[in-house]
């Protein structure tokens, strides 16, 4: 390949941030759902959900907000040239992506076990605007879990790429776009977190 | 590809010194992936007018004429998926999107080569899964390309897996997307302001955010339709407490601004061509730039209108309908522009401008019979006639469609390096044009008549003009081979093309032809507009 190298971090960065849009959108068609059903289901969703536990939902924001956290103090520790402490910092982001991630398992599990889930007799033999809002809730913070998944996956690749050198103090932009999708993951839960859990 | 078919100069078809099929499809040069976009979009076109001309066919006489009601319905919506996601859509943008638009910004190439190979293997990839669909499960789906609840969720055809395909071709279309607007933003050339952009890439820019911003509603819906299908969600089943209605507006949020990312390059190559062979600097080159702008703006605020019989409130038809007429004024902006850079110009009427000049007549067509589909009043009493199918083809395909034929004739040999016979062009050119009016205009008719669309028989009143369409489509078709035979013809054997034989004032005609890997010689310093002919003589 004659291709010259070309390296742009701010063009990165651009990609970055129109893709971060395309993921608002994404969960902005759930979020417009939730809207419509809200306002026709008022009193089934309050019942609905009051059966999630807030202190669950509360736990997983903590520890969302926490890997948030690591994941800028990673950047800004690679950018000052400790990339073994970024590497800490980024192990620290997965370690709680991993307990956000059981915890969500523990709820989804419980609720499963109580027959609730898209689709089940219990939901259908009961008010349809519960259904609804459990129906929404299972797709919600299931496409949710499906992103700290990937963005866990993504940061893990990125941490490997520091350890060896390839993401460094000079060329850190990989890093900063891995902890942009991160916030990013972390930014729906907080929407989703008051709308599920807090407001009914 | 043996020596011969290519000309001896260096050029991105050999100077990186590798040929073969892996030197292509794992290429991350845009010219390469823009000729693969080409050849697997065009490849689809075919396969969707096949399916077109079978569904006129049957359309020929009343009754059953080749095939019966669920063959019929599959084939209008596999012909409906194929030519809306896997032609037009990522068509223009994915071919001459590629091909072009990095060389007219005076760039070596996309802001992220890569990332702009993985958009063609996921179109490849969608695609693949929407054929794997017909053939597969339940058979080819036959919800007719809207995917419509509650039938999508019900129906025992392989909706399902026809719907991921779709899924991975909107992921494709939305890196593109952000693909071409990191690239405009970034990788212009000294000089090239945005004062000084060709309309084309105006025209991809716009259709660059509505593809960004639109494209990821059509991904949740599919996802909910999925889920509808296997989980039983019900947000969609209004037995569950849902509302199928949601399903519209979710899927028209994300479908009519797509009829902006088919028609919005396609008005682009239009404003490209006609300067040249008007050899006049366009008329209203800001206003064509924003309008592009504005179309997509206010194109993004439509989508009820395709819902007037949906039973959504009388103040939401209202405004829909008031907002369906506004897109109207920057489309005329550009009509009134393109017909103003013709004035006392010199016209010379090639291939290319051919197919442009048609392209404004029948956009213009289309977008007046649009006019009476916006106004609720006059569209409750067409709403789902033929006159709604004509409708879209004059748009879609007398517009983009036609406009994409200009730019075959316009670009391509200028990357080939050979040029196509002039005279068979104006007879392919002559033989669509005709076809396209007998067939299209004969629907409108008949759905002001009343002949509904989505049915494989009608009321034997019906039958004469039936057989007009019918006949007309066989003369399209003609045309589009005579084309297509020539096309072939002149980029493999033609004599060579060489220079800048119309005179174009755009980057792309200061370049090697065809051009090089690199695409310049040297680093380009742009220091006129795209459409300052002064100097330069065909």
């Amino acid at each position: 390949m004659t291709h010259h190298p070309h390296k742009d971090d701010a063009a990165a960065k651009l990609g970055m941030w129109l893709f971060l849009f395309t993921e608002l959108l994404l969960f902005g068609g759930l979020f417009l759902l939730y809207a419509v059903y809200l306002k026709r289901y008022p009193h089934e969703f309050a019942v609905a959900g009051r059966q999630l536990d807030w202190t669950m939902g509360t736990a997983n924001t903590v520890i969302l907000l926490t890997s948030s956290l690591c994941a800028a103090m990673a950047l800004t520790a690679l950018q000052l040239g400790e990339a073994r402490r970024a590497v800490a910092l980024l192990g620290g982001t997965l370690l709680c992506a991993g307990g956000f991630m059981v915890i969500k398992y523990i709820e989804w599990s419980t609720k499963i076990g109580h027959g609730i889930y898209p689709g089940s007799p219990h939901l259908k033999s009961g008010a349809p605007g519960e259904s609804i809002f459990f129906s929404l809730y299972f797709m919600t913070t299931g496409i949710h879990g499906l992103h700290v998944l990937i963005g866990g996956a993504l940061l893990a690749v990125i941490g490997q790429k520091v350890r060896s050198g390839v993401v460094s103090a000079d060329n850190y932009i990989l890093l900063e776009n891995g902890a942009l999708y991160w916030h990013l993951v972390d930014l729906i839960w907080i929407f989703i977190f008051p709308l599920y859990y807090l407001i009914l | 590809m043996t020596d011969n078919t290519q000309p001896a100069v260096s050029s991105f078809w050999n100077d990186t010194g590798k040929s073969g099929i892996a030197s292509w499809v794992f290429s991350t040069d845009h010219k390469r992936i823009g000729l693969l976009y080409f050849y697997a979009t065009f490849g689809f076109f075919l396969v969707g007018v096949l399916l077109g001309l079978l569904l006129r066919l049957e359309l020929m006489a009343p009754g059953r004429t080749l095939m019966g009601a669920e063959a019929y319905n599959a084939l209008f919506t596999v012909h409906g998926v194929v030519m809306i996601f896997l032609f037009i859509i990522p068509g223009f943008q994915g071919s001459f999107g590629n091909l072009v638009m990095p060389i007219q910004i005076g760039a070596r190439d996309v802001a992220f080569p890569r990332l702009n190979l993985l958009s063609w293997w996921l179109y490849i990839a969608g695609a693949v899964i929407i054929l794997t669909s017909l053939f597969t499960g339940g058979g080819p789906p036959d919800t007719g390309w809207t995917f419509y609840v509650p039938f999508s969720a019900r129906t025992g055809t392989n909706v399902s897996l026809a719907v991921f395909g779709v899924f991975i071709v909107g992921f494709s279309s939305i890196l593109t997307g952000l693909n071409f607007v990191t690239t405009i933003h970034r990788m212009r050339a000294e000089g090239m302001t945005w004062g000084r952009l060709p309309l084309f890439v105006w025209s991809l820019y716009a259709t660059a955010w509505v593809q960004i911003l639109a494209t990821p509603i059509l991904a949740i819906t599919l996802v909910l339709v999925m889920a509808e299908r296997m989980l039983g969600t019900g947000l969609f089943d209004s037995g569950s407490g849902g509302d199928p209605l949601m399903y519209q507006h979710l899927f028209w949020i994300y479908s009519h601004p797509a009829v902006y990312i088919m028609i919005l390059p396609g008005m682009g190559v239009v404003s490209d061509i006609i300067p040249v062979f008007s050899r006049k600097p366009i008329f209203g080159y800001k206003f064509i730039a924003f309008s592009s702008l504005a179309i997509a703006a206010f194109g993004s605020l439509v989508w009820g209108h395709h819902m007037f019989t949906s039973g959504m409130s009388d103040t939401a038809i209202w405004v829909f309908s008031f907002l369906t007429f506004i897109v109207a004024i920057p489309s005329a902006i550009k009509v009134f522009n393109w017909v103003s850079t013709l004035y006392k110009g010199s016209i010379s009427l090639e291939a290319p401008m051919l197919f442009s000049l048609s392209f404004i007549l029948l956009f213009s067509i289309g977008g007046l019979s649009g006019l009476i589909l916006g106004a609720a009043a006059t569209d409750i009493h067409v709403h789902d006639t033929h006159f709604v199918v004509g409708h879209f083809h004059y748009v879609i395909f007398g517009g983009a469609g036609f406009a994409f034929f200009a730019a075959m004739h316009f670009w391509l040999p200028k990357f080939f390096g050979r040029r196509y016979a002039e005279k068979p062009a104006l007879v392919a050119w002559a033989l669509m044009f005709t076809g396209f009016n007998i067939l299209y205009f004969t629907m409108q008719v008949l759905g002001m008549k009343g002949m509904p669309r989505r049915y494989y028989d009608y009321l034997p009143e019906f039958a004469s003009l039936n057989l007009v369409a019918t006949v007309g489509s066989w003369i399209l078709v003609a045309g589009l081979i005579v084309m297509l035979v020539n096309l072939f013809r002149g980029l493999m054997w033609g004599v060579p093309f060489e220079g800048n034989p119309w005179g174009g004032a755009t980057l792309e005609w200061s370049t090697p032809t065809p051009p090089p890997t690199e695409n310049f010689i040297d680093e380009p310093i742009v220091t006129h507009g795209p459409y300052d002919f002064s100097g330069i003589e065909p």
